[in-house]
């Protein structure tokens, strides 16, 4: 896909630029003629609602940092002044609070995308990894970003998270101090969460420039999972997909619009527009929605260290998927037999971040007492999530080796304009070629 | 050295040499480039580590005569919590009955206090588990109970139930006075 330019510069200045700086070449080629296959879904059109996505965060962040202060006595009450003094500052800081959510629901279902139609699978293993890197990124920005209000959650959440770290045998208090800067959260570890707050995204923004690159050594997987043979399958990015990725972005800025002029903190938590006070936890600590499954994961281990190599295990397994999936088939869309377990596996991360915003104690089905099995009783939480943890990891460690190798796919069209032309719609030339085809 | 292909890197060891006089510069080039890199890098990294204004506030005076017995009072020490609690008798005589139960982190009630001080306790109010603060006087061992995942203190701090590894800790700190500690 990439290699041959069909870039031709029209005018003088861009003959004269092209020889020094080949940017509208690039811009160009990348960007406008690619060739695309032509049966992408509207499941593709998450690329760029997160590329937007970033760009809201880098450009309303900077503008926060003008007036945010990264001092403990001051933090507080310099966001509330951005809320309630600086011009649009509450507009600009319900869309950033808010943005952080609309960034992990699109890129979960980006990667949830990507799980269904196999895109991990060779040759895009590397656009895979760069991909799970960016969402580790994420994480931890938007974990550093959420300490910055220093309200009660903000405090006790990175009391938490830190500790995580001092599970680690060894070397766990010492890197736990390390991070703080002192002996507990306090002033050095929001001045450094803020330094490093800032700097992630600039991160991200050039992982995601790598992430298109290795997009588009091979170019884009597509709903069939079939290779692009000839000319035919594909079609210029531009029109085709700007116009299709616009519909989708207005389409994501109206529910993003929703939540932050009618519900700007349906999504966020109250206990964090009280000031942090180190001496006492609020009653319930949760992280933020995008967090709750690995949380739950963590909370399921009775163990410290254990939930602890457990919650980054759940990561961690993403960056080996390629080489798990035994099947030679991409798309599940000729997998019957896994795309049942895939379905489940969504209704598992749901059931999971479920359970990571209740008590580990509180009833599944209110005011039922099975019998206590190990630490709690059957029906509770904890033991919800522990069911949900097995299959999470069960799904990928054993079901989609084991399905790859045992599964009959379903026949695989030899290209993808066949399927597109044999589609009933299509009429009688598709049943023409279908009948062809067996 | 050949002097037809002009800047070329020549390959000393074509004849099989041993390392000779260039290959010594090379390496030993290396090495101080290496050591040069690794010596900046401790800097970059320690400066994370509590600055010496931070260290220095590090220990603190306690006065305990405004302690009502069966009670405790949170001082902030170090940024977090300090749990000074001044037990009743029973709670003492429970904290002993408790040296002989199955301990996850056994210690005796003795070695949690000051010799000939059972009644004051001292601790860093700061949960094993993941750093939540206990709330006192609450569990079925009467001792603390953290509010996030339910770990159970007795009364002497010694973790009972629930997920946290460790018993409460105990800081360094000595008797100033009959009524005054310093901690840290």
């Amino acid at each position: 896909m990439s290699g041959h330019s069909t870039y031709e510069p029209k005018t003088g200045f861009e003959r004269w630029l092209d020889v020094r700086l080949p940017i509208i070449r690039m811009t160009y080629d990348t960007a406008l003629n690619f060739p695309t296959p032509k049966n992408l879904n509207y499941w593709w059109t998450f690329g760029g609602i997160l590329a937007l996505c970033l760009g809201i965060q880098i450009v309303t962040g900077v503008i926060l940092a003008m007036h945010y202060v990264p001092q403990v006595d001051m933090a507080f009450n310099s966001v509330e002044r951005i809320m309630r003094d600086v011009n649009y500052g509450w507009l600009i800081r319900y869309m950033h609070a808010n943005g952080a959510s609309m960034f992990f629901i699109a890129v979960y279902i980006h990667m949830f995308r990507g799980l269904y139609y196999g895109s991990y699978k060779a040759p895009r293993e590397v656009l895979w990894i760069l991909g799970c890197i960016i969402y580790l990124l994420m994480m931890a920005t938007a974990f550093m970003g959420y300490v910055l209000p220093w309200g009660q959650m903000s405090f006790h959440g990175a009391v938490v998270i830190t500790n995580l770290l001092g599970a680690l045998p060894v070397v766990g208090n010492a890197i736990t101090t390390w991070l703080w800067g002192g002996f507990a959260v306090d002033d050095p570890t929001l001045n450094r969460f803020f330094s490093l707050h800032y700097l992630l995204p600039f991160v991200i923004a050039g992982v995601v420039a790598l992430h298109i690159w290795a997009l588009h050594v091979p170019g884009n997987n597509n709903p069939t999972g079939v290779n692009v043979k000839s000319e035919a399958d594909t079609v210029p990015f531009h029109p085709y997909y700007t116009v299709k990725d616009g519909f989708a972005i207005s389409v994501f800025l109206l529910m993003f619009g929703v939540f932050v002029f009618w519900m700007p903190n349906a999504l966020g938590h109250t206990d964090n527009y009280i000031p942090a006070n180190p001496l006492v936890t609020p009653q319930h600590i949760v992280p933020e929605w995008y967090f709750l499954p690995f949380y739950a994961i963590l909370r399921a281990v009775p163990n410290k260290l254990g939930g602890v190599l457990l919650m980054f295990g759940a990561i961690a397994v993403l960056f080996v998927l390629p080489w798990i999936d035994t099947s030679k088939v991409r798309s599940m869309r000729y997998r019957p037999t896994i795309r049942l377990y895939f379905f489940i596996f969504i209704l598992t991360c749901l059931v999971l971040g479920f359970c990571g915003a209740h008590e580990p104690a509180d009833k599944v089905i209110p005011g039922v007492t099975t019998f206590t099995l190990g630490d709690y009783d059957l029906n509770t939480m904890v033991w919800l999530s522990r069911i949900a943890a097995l299959y999470y990891f069960a799904y990928f460690l054993v079901i989609t080796p084991l399905v790859g190798l045992t599964e009959t796919p379903l026949p695989v069209p030899d290209s993808i304009s066949e399927p597109v032309l044999s589609h009933p719609a299509s009429g009688p030339i598709g049943t023409a070629a279908a009948s062809k085809k067996g | 050295m050949s002097d037809t292909v002009v800047g070329a890197n020549p390959d000393p060891h074509a004849s099989g040499d041993d390392p000779n006089r260039r290959d010594f510069i090379h390496i030993a080039a290396g090495a101080a480039a290496v050591g040069a890199v690794v010596g900046l890098a401790w800097p970059l990294i320690d400066q994370m580590n509590p600055a010496g204004d931070t260290l220095a506030l590090s220990s603190i005076e306690v006065d305990l005569s405004k302690v009502v017995q069966g009670q405790q009072i949170v001082v902030k020490w170090r940024g977090k919590p300090l749990f000074v609690r001044y037990r009743t008798p029973k709670e003492i005589a429970e904290a002993v009955a408790g040296d002989h139960a199955d301990l996850r982190d056994p210690q005796t009630d003795e070695a949690r206090h000051k010799p000939g001080k059972p009644e004051w306790l001292i601790l860093v109010g700061v949960c094993t588990h993941l750093g939540c603060v206990p709330n006192f006087g609450l569990g079925e061992y009467g001792g603390w109970l953290c509010p996030c995942h339910g770990s159970v203190y007795d009364t002497s701090g010694r973790i009972r139930k629930g997920p946290a590894p460790k018993n409460l800790a105990v800081p360094t700190y000595n008797f100033v006075s009959d009524t005054k500690i310093k901690v840290g």
